[in-house]
């Protein structure tokens, strides 16, 4: 893949992310401190660390067609974990909010199996509400 | 009969646990000459001294050999202890029975390494039995300091020994001092002007009583030894009188041709034929270049003659040779850039708004050829993208050099900062491979280049640079996202590696110092000796020894300096016996001496008759020069060489105890 940089390093969609996080990519120097304690790491296509970097040099495309803001589970590891204090469960809650509002990737709750719904622990349900559909 | 003390050191477990010193002691004292012997667990410590002393009065002993570490550790601590004792201090030896014996074996029945042990300290006491009692020698010093160099270095070397009150002499190559340090924009971490701190001492140093400075001028030739150097220079002819010049530069106004200046680093930008390099140049005393100038060329012109009021233009003047007395010499006579024309893919020369990190200096600087405004060769618009891309030549063992050049990831990071804060809406991008920012305060400032200031560091290296309607584009990798990168910029800053300053290898040639593969000077010690060379007397600062940065090079000068003063501070020079010594009865004069000596320590002496002619020729060694390395003492045809404290004699004693 060949990554192209114009003027900006930052499109609009990372000033949005920015925005809505409240969290500046820049502070990572890419230690991976986050992605090697980050327990749900082994299951994305993007590690956490990768997901920072991809910000900082703009890349959304790449951001955007990755599922690891859905695998992360917001357990706030990575934060605490972050010598610089770059929150990156913020950063994934900020990348499903983008793409949820534009209309993709959203679960259909009606589309859900009965036998899920019946049997999921109610508060993993509301959660996963939380998280999915927004 | 010798009267001999024998001490063996268990070195806490260091010697004892593979060594039964006991045992070593008792086999000791059947060698005949042998009076006492001893172990002991810390020789070196106090109570082990004093132990050494007592013995020595009391058992009259005339001669000690103590069984214990390398000499290199403590020669010196029980050779003084015995010197207390009222003993020749060069009748104590020392048996490597450490670091050549017990840490070398693994044998815990001790059986290996007290059978080597007894070996290494019977060879010293035969050896010890032929040691001839030896004096230190005193050689006189001339109390004057020779420095070579006038960047930052040099000058902080020149005023620290000046200051002391000593005579120092500073030679520079260039029309005024200052160095690379004068063409500087700003210096990282603090981000203050380098000229406002530079010219004070620039200046300070021109005034200064004890100092003579010597610019537009070389070390041609050096003689003598430590305390006793003699050196010529030549005074390039400056065709300006500098007795009658008042500075005041109608002359360089005046002047209606021009040449390519050095000190702006980039083809193109023109000084005149009569110049000084800088407006705060120290002195500020114009120059003609030769080279350059119709006068010369052709005899045509002669307008600054015309101009000057004090007639301190002299179209005749010669090169001037100086020959000065020094007792020691600071070597700092910087570096230079690697020529970046060699790395096509970079575009340098090819590319008018690809640059070097030099440049952008001059570029950033109020007082460079834009006055400080960011500009572009080409077209002379403001970049609003610029690529830093650091490691050019540096970490590069195929094409470049394998070290690292030190200073790039910090200047880079500051020409960020610099680029950022005089072009506000402006993009920096950094490729960089890794980021040194090692010292006080420079982490930190690296992070607030990315962090504040909003460079964004991509880490690869770049593969190509090319222009494409009006922008350059620079193709790269960033390896922590794993892609490749191609970006448009305005302009391109290359960070390119530090080489030792031409001709390097020549000086060193002629001060008679060492350098490495690459040119830069050899220090004594890498850790323990960071400012002396191997040759007494001739010290390093700066950059001539390896890249650094400023605070470094100044520490560096001080620290030059400070040798400097040590030895000046003595009365005279006071150095080890240990010498080479020519018999002149047996020398036939043959000089394979002569020229093996790579220490020019060996002279020619004419042995006279009574009327005065010269009967015949003998080699003699002089005592400052010498250096002890036995060179000669195998050279030697005739064997009419020894070396003092290491005669064949006594090696042969200590070999005959061995077989």
């Amino acid at each position: 893949m060949k990554v192209r940089i114009g003027k900006r390093p930052k499109g609009d969609l990372v000033d949005l992310i920015e925005r809505i996080s409240g969290e500046d990519p820049s502070l990572c120097y890419q230690c991976g401190n986050c992605t090697a304690g980050c327990p749900a790491a082994f299951a994305m296509d993007l590690p956490p660390h990768q997901v920072v970097r991809l910000l900082q040099i703009g890349q959304e495309d790449m951001l955007l067609s990755s599922r690891a803001m859905w695998v992360c589970v917001s357990c706030l590891q990575c934060y605490s974990r972050c010598p610089k204090g770059v929150d990156i469960s913020k950063i994934m809650e900020a990348l499903r909010q983008v793409t949820l509002r534009r209309g993709k990737d959203g679960i259909e709750v009606k589309g859900l199996p009965v036998d899920l719904l019946s049997q999921s622990p109610q508060q993993a349900l509301v959660a996963g509400f939380r998280k999915l559909v927004s | 009969m010798a009267r001999i003390g024998v001490f063996v050191c268990q070195c806490g477990n260091n010697i004892a646990s593979t060594v039964d010193t006991q045992k070593v002691a008792e086999e000791m004292k059947k060698i005949p000459g042998v009076v006492y012997t001893q172990d002991y667990k810390f020789m070196c410590s106090a109570v082990g001294q004093e132990l050494l002393k007592k013995v020595v009065k009391e058992h009259r002993l005339d001669g000690i050999v103590v069984a214990a570490c390398s000499p290199h550790m403590h020669e010196k601590t029980f050779r003084k202890a015995c010197e207390a004792a009222g003993l020749n201090p060069y009748r104590c030896e020392i048996a490597n029975i450490r670091e050549q014996c017990s840490w070398v074996h693994h044998d815990k029945t001790k059986k290996t390494g007290t059978l080597k042990s007894t070996d290494l300290t019977r060879m010293t006491i035969e050896r010890l039995k032929k040691n001839k009692p030896l004096k230190t020698i005193n050689i006189p010093l001339k109390k004057k300091a020779l420095v070579i160099g006038g960047g930052i270095a040099g000058i902080q070397a020149a005023l620290d020994i000046a200051e002391s009150g000593y005579e120092v002499i500073l030679v520079e190559k260039e029309p005024s001092i200052g160095g690379h340090m004068a063409q500087l924009s700003e210096t990282f971490p603090t981000m203050d002007c380098s000229q406002c701190i530079l010219t004070p001492k620039m200046v300070e140093l021109s005034m200064h009583e004890k100092v003579r400075l010597l610019t537009y001028s070389e070390v041609e030739k050096v003689e003598g030894y430590i305390g006793n150097f003699r050196v010529q220079i030549r005074k390039k002819a400056k065709s300006v009188i500098e007795d009658l010049c008042t500075g005041c530069g109608e002359c360089i106004e005046k002047c209606p041709f021009k040449a390519d200046s050095e000190f702006e680093v980039m083809k193109g930008h023109k000084r005149k034929v009569i110049y000084v390099p800088f407006p705060q140049a120290v002195p500020n005393i114009p120059v003609i270049d030769r080279e350059h100038c119709p006068k010369f060329l052709k005899d045509k012109c002669g307008i600054c003659a015309k101009v000057c009021g004090p007639k301190a233009i002299d179209y005749s003047q010669q090169d001037e040779i100086i020959t000065e007395e020094v007792g020691a010499i600071v070597v700092a006579t910087g570096y230079d850039l690697m020529p970046v024309e060699s790395f096509g893919e970079y575009g340098y020369g090819r590319i008018k708004d690809v640059v070097s990190g030099l440049y952008f200096e001059r570029l950033a600087s109020a007082s460079g050829p834009t006055g400080g405004e960011i500009r572009r060769p080409s077209d002379g618009k403001v970049p609003e993208t610029v690529v830093f891309i650091q490691c050019v030549g540096s970490r590069d063992p195929k094409r470049g050099v394998p070290y690292c050049s030190k200073i790039c990831c910090m200047y880079s990071a500051k020409h960020t900062m610099l680029y950022k804060h005089k072009v506000h809406h402006g993009q920096a991008y950094v490729f960089y491979m890794d980021i040194r920012s090692g010292g006080k305060r420079y982490d930190e400032f690296v992070r607030r280049a990315i962090e504040e200031e909003g460079a964004v560091y991509l880490r690869g290296r770049v593969s190509s640079v090319y222009e494409r309607d009006g922008k350059v584009i620079v193709e790269g990798a960033d390896t922590l996202s794993g892609t490749q990168v191609e970006i448009e910029a305005d302009m391109v800053v290359l960070a390119t590696a530090i080489v030792p300053r031409k001709g390097a290898k020549e000086l060193a040639q002629r001060l008679g110092i060492s350098y490495d593969t690459y040119g830069f000077y050899n220090e004594s010690h890498p850790k323990l000796r960071p400012v002396e060379t191997n040759t007494a007397g001739i010290f390093l600062a700066g950059t001539c020894q390896g890249p650094m940065d400023i605070p470094d090079s100044v520490a560096q000068g001080s620290a030059a300096a400070s040798k400097v003063i040590s030895l000046f501070s003595r009365e005279d020079l006071v150095r080890e016996p240990i010498l080479a010594e020519v018999d002149e009865r047996v020398c036939n004069a043959c000089w394979d001496c002569y020229y093996a000596c790579p220490y020019s320590a060996i002279e020619q002496h004419p042995l006279k008759g009574r009327d005065g002619s010269i009967v015949r020729w003998v080699a003699r060694v002089n005592e400052g020069a010498c250096q002890g390395c036995g060179v000669c003492v195998a050279a030697c045809r005739s064997k009419a060489i020894d070396l003092k404290g290491y005669t064949d004699e006594q090696v042969y004693a200590a070999i005959n105890a061995l077989v």
